[in-house]
């Protein structure tokens, strides 16, 4: 068909020198057959044979490296944010966060800064974590250039919901109980939606069971996607914001000890994202507020705003593939490495 | 300087002893300081610094080249834009591709830059190479239809240069072929073949021009593309017009005269065919070559008018064989330099030079054979604009147009 459409001379310049939108399509639409590299070995190395992991992904990803000085994903990715906490009259445990709402450039890929919107001046904002039943207060304030609010997902009062929008240098105090238990979010739910939201206004809300999980080695991710050049699709895609950089810095994990993923989706303009655990299965909570339900697999598919807990413990020795399962979000930035040891 | 004193004097008639006492240069130089002052004060005051805010400049990258070696491309890219970009990451086929850039990712107002990638690109299939800016703008290049991108070497050199004459000298020579027919017509037979000829020159002028427009549409802004081909084809004309009126005495000789106009024909046609050679020559470069026998064939057709004008205006002589030779390769043989030129160097700036060359020189050799027709007409007393030259200029214009349809989809 394209063929035919570069024929003549005209048309040989156009399509064979510059490119038209149309084959760019058609391109699209081969790329997965074009590099037929996105895996590593399908076999479960033997206990004392490192994992291979190089077939062909040394070709592949981003060059160069981000400064980890202003957001380090791997900071991020073990860090929660317990709040100042005291007691209320009642005996009920109160927690208190200050956020901020902030514009800042990020750098979503080495070299590439994106004009963001965040909490706390980072992509994703803190990870608030809470038992249930504790009592909430959020001192939020808006320094951005625009309005923006924070909505909680969890049960409260719907005052309480983030609806309300605080305008450029006002204050809003969200204040409720920590409730159900489970994986939840925020984000700003300010109009235009898809905008507040691409632009970085989010962050991940755990609330514990009263008495804890099990002990384990605990991660938060949060899938997003970045639309840099603002044309409605994402360019880059990572969870916890820079592309490939689990890939650069596989996570060090310890074999035979438990890990418990908080694994948030709230990639904009993509209806769906996923997960994918190479050479390994995991339990999955979904929301993670009923411990006793879970399933086993190795691949969970996850629409904007959902989250699941996922447990795991690796046997070998090696470097464990983790990436979307949709080959494009991975080979534009949603994929990185575990490394048990 | 003189027109300066005259006004000068005119003007103000007080002044122009003092006038009269400065220096004919420093006068000259006297604007362009004052301009380079107003540079200055400007830089220093910035007057339009309220427009700045954080307005995002306009990035303009634009790719020029995507050549394919086996597990390699090499991409060139050129800086358009107003202001310095860097280039922070590069995708091919919607994926992150590592990549290396030479002589830097930062690229000045238009700067050059390298870019390569051990890329497993797939033969006979597109793909797209996607630039990522630091400031998240990305600009795309696409290959159409990906094949190992010729380098110069003897047996490519010969290929292209066969490419060459087939588009080019083979449909000239097939079309001079016609002359002894040619011969057999009367005067107004004659007359309706230079009408016919027009035609095609009037069509081969708007397909040029506009081939020219659309190379033009995708050069960065700041090389003006457009006017660049108006220009290249305003200065050919007026070359190659002051070449003819240099040669001057018309009534001289009619026979040297009529053979002058086809050696200008065969030129501007020539022209016109390096052109044509050029868009042939990057087209098989990048891979089109899979229908390329049934387009070769197809220009072949296209172009056998072109003989049939060359040998119009020289019918009632007796042209030795080798001035027709001669004629032949002067419209032929730039085919087969465009194809080389096309095949191992293309540059859409110089595509968009020769198109224009080739347009201005077309439109010279209209008026020339016009007034071939004209003066045919005034001796034999036969109107210019008959409906028998009309029909000829029709069917010019029709031959091209219908031929066209082998070599456009």
């Amino acid at each position: 068909m394209h063929d035919s459409k570069s024929l003549s001379r005209r048309d040989f310049l156009k399509a064979g020198l510059f490119g038209t939108a149309g084959l760019a399509g058609i391109a699209a639409a081969a790329q997965s057959a074009a590099t037929g590299t996105a895996k590593s070995p399908a076999f479960a190395p033997l206990p004392s044979v490192p994992s291979q992991d190089h077939t062909g992904h040394d070709l592949t990803g981003t060059v160069g490296d981000v400064d980890t000085s202003r957001f380090d994903p791997m900071q991020y990715l073990t860090h929660f944010d317990y709040g100042r906490i005291s007691r209320l009259p009642t005996g009920q445990t109160l927690r208190e966060w200050d956020i901020t709402a902030v514009d800042a450039e990020i750098e979503v890929a080495p070299g590439v800064y994106f004009p963001a919107w965040t909490y706390n001046g980072t992509i994703p904002g803190p990870t608030l974590r809470a038992t249930e039943g504790d009592r909430l207060r959020v001192n939020f304030y808006n320094g951005g250039s625009h309005p923006h609010s924070i909505h909680f997902h969890g049960i409260h009062l719907p005052s309480m919901d983030g609806l309300q929008v605080v305008g450029s240098g006002d204050r809003f105090v969200y204040e409720f109980d920590a409730r159900p238990f489970g994986l939840h979010l925020y984000h700003c739910h300010v109009m235009p939606l898809k905008r507040h939201i691409h632009k970085g206004l989010y962050g991940t809300f755990i609330v514990d069971p009263p008495g804890g999980r099990a002990p384990a080695n605990e991660m938060v991710m949060m899938m997003n996607g970045f639309d840099t050049n603002f044309d409605g699709e994402n360019e880059i895609y990572a969870v916890n914001t820079v592309a490939f950089h689990y890939e650069r810095h596989p996570i060090p994990l310890k074999i035979g000890e438990l890990n418990r993923i908080y694994l948030v989706n709230i990639t904009e303009f993509d209806p769906i994202n996923s997960f994918h655990l190479h050479a390994g299965m995991f339990k999955l909570y979904r929301t993670g507020t009923r411990p006793d339900q879970w399933e086993y697999t190795d691949t969970v598919m996850m629409c904007q705003g959902e989250r699941h807990v996922l447990e795991f413990t690796l046997e070998y020795p090696g470097r464990y593939m983790i990436h979307a399962h949709q080959s494009e979000l991975a080979e534009l930035g949603w994929l990185g490495f575990l490394e048990a040891g | 300087m003189t027109t300066l004193g005259e006004t000068t004097q005119a003007g103000m008639p007080a002044a122009t002893k003092t006038r009269a006492s400065i220096p004919g240069w420093v006068s000259a130089l006297l604007p362009l300081a004052a301009l380079g002052l107003l540079a200055v004060a400007f830089s220093i005051t910035n007057p339009l610094a309220v427009f700045e805010s954080n307005l995002p400049v306009a990035e303009q990258i634009n790719v020029e080249r995507i050549a394919l070696e086996p597990g390699r491309m090499i991409v060139s890219v050129v800086n358009g834009g107003p202001e310095a970009v860097t280039i922070a990451q590069v995708e091919v086929d919607a994926a992150f591709w590592k990549f290396t850039i030479s002589p830097s990712p930062l690229l000045p107002r238009l700067g050059r830059a390298t870019i390569a990638l051990d890329y497993p690109w797939v033969k006979g299939e597109p793909h797209v190479v996607k630039i990522v800016t630091a400031t998240g703008t990305t600009f795309e290049g696409t290959v159409a239809v990906a094949a190992v991108t010729p380098r110069p070497g003897l047996r490519e050199f010969g290929t292209y240069g066969l490419l060459g004459v087939y588009v080019g000298i083979i449909p000239v020579i097939l079309g001079l072929l016609w002359f002894p027919a040619m011969r057999q017509l009367g005067r107004r037979g004659l007359g309706f073949i230079l009408a016919l000829t027009v035609g095609m020159l009037v069509f081969l002028l708007i397909d040029t021009m506009l081939e020219a427009f659309e190379v033009a549409g995708k050069l960065p802004g700041v090389f003006q593309g457009a006017p660049l081909a108006l220009f290249a084809a305003l200065l050919s004309w007026l070359a190659i017009a002051a070449v003819s009126s240099r040669r001057g005495g018309t009534s001289s000789d009619p026979v040297a005269n009529r053979l002058w106009v086809a050696t200008m024909i065969a030129l501007g046609i020539g022209l016109h065919n390096l052109g044509e050679g050029l868009a042939i020559g990057a087209a098989f470069a990048l891979g089109q070559a899979a229908l390329g026998s049934f387009l070769v064939v197809g220009f072949t057709l296209h172009n056998v008018t072109e003989g049939i004008g060359i040998a119009a205006p020289v019918t009632r002589d007796q042209p030795s064989l080798w001035r027709f030779a001669g004629l032949a390769l002067l419209a032929g043989a730039p085919a087969i330099g465009g194809a080389w030129i096309g095949g191992f160097a293309y540059s859409p700036l110089l595509a968009v030079l020769f198109l224009g060359i080739g347009a201005g020189a077309i439109w010279q050799v209209i008026v020339e054979v016009g007034n071939l027709l004209r003066r045919d007409a005034e001796r034999d007393g036969l109107p210019l604009i008959s409906w028998l030259n009309v029909a000829g200029l029709l069917v010019g214009i029709g031959a091209m147009y219908a031929t066209a349809f082998l070599v456009k989809f």
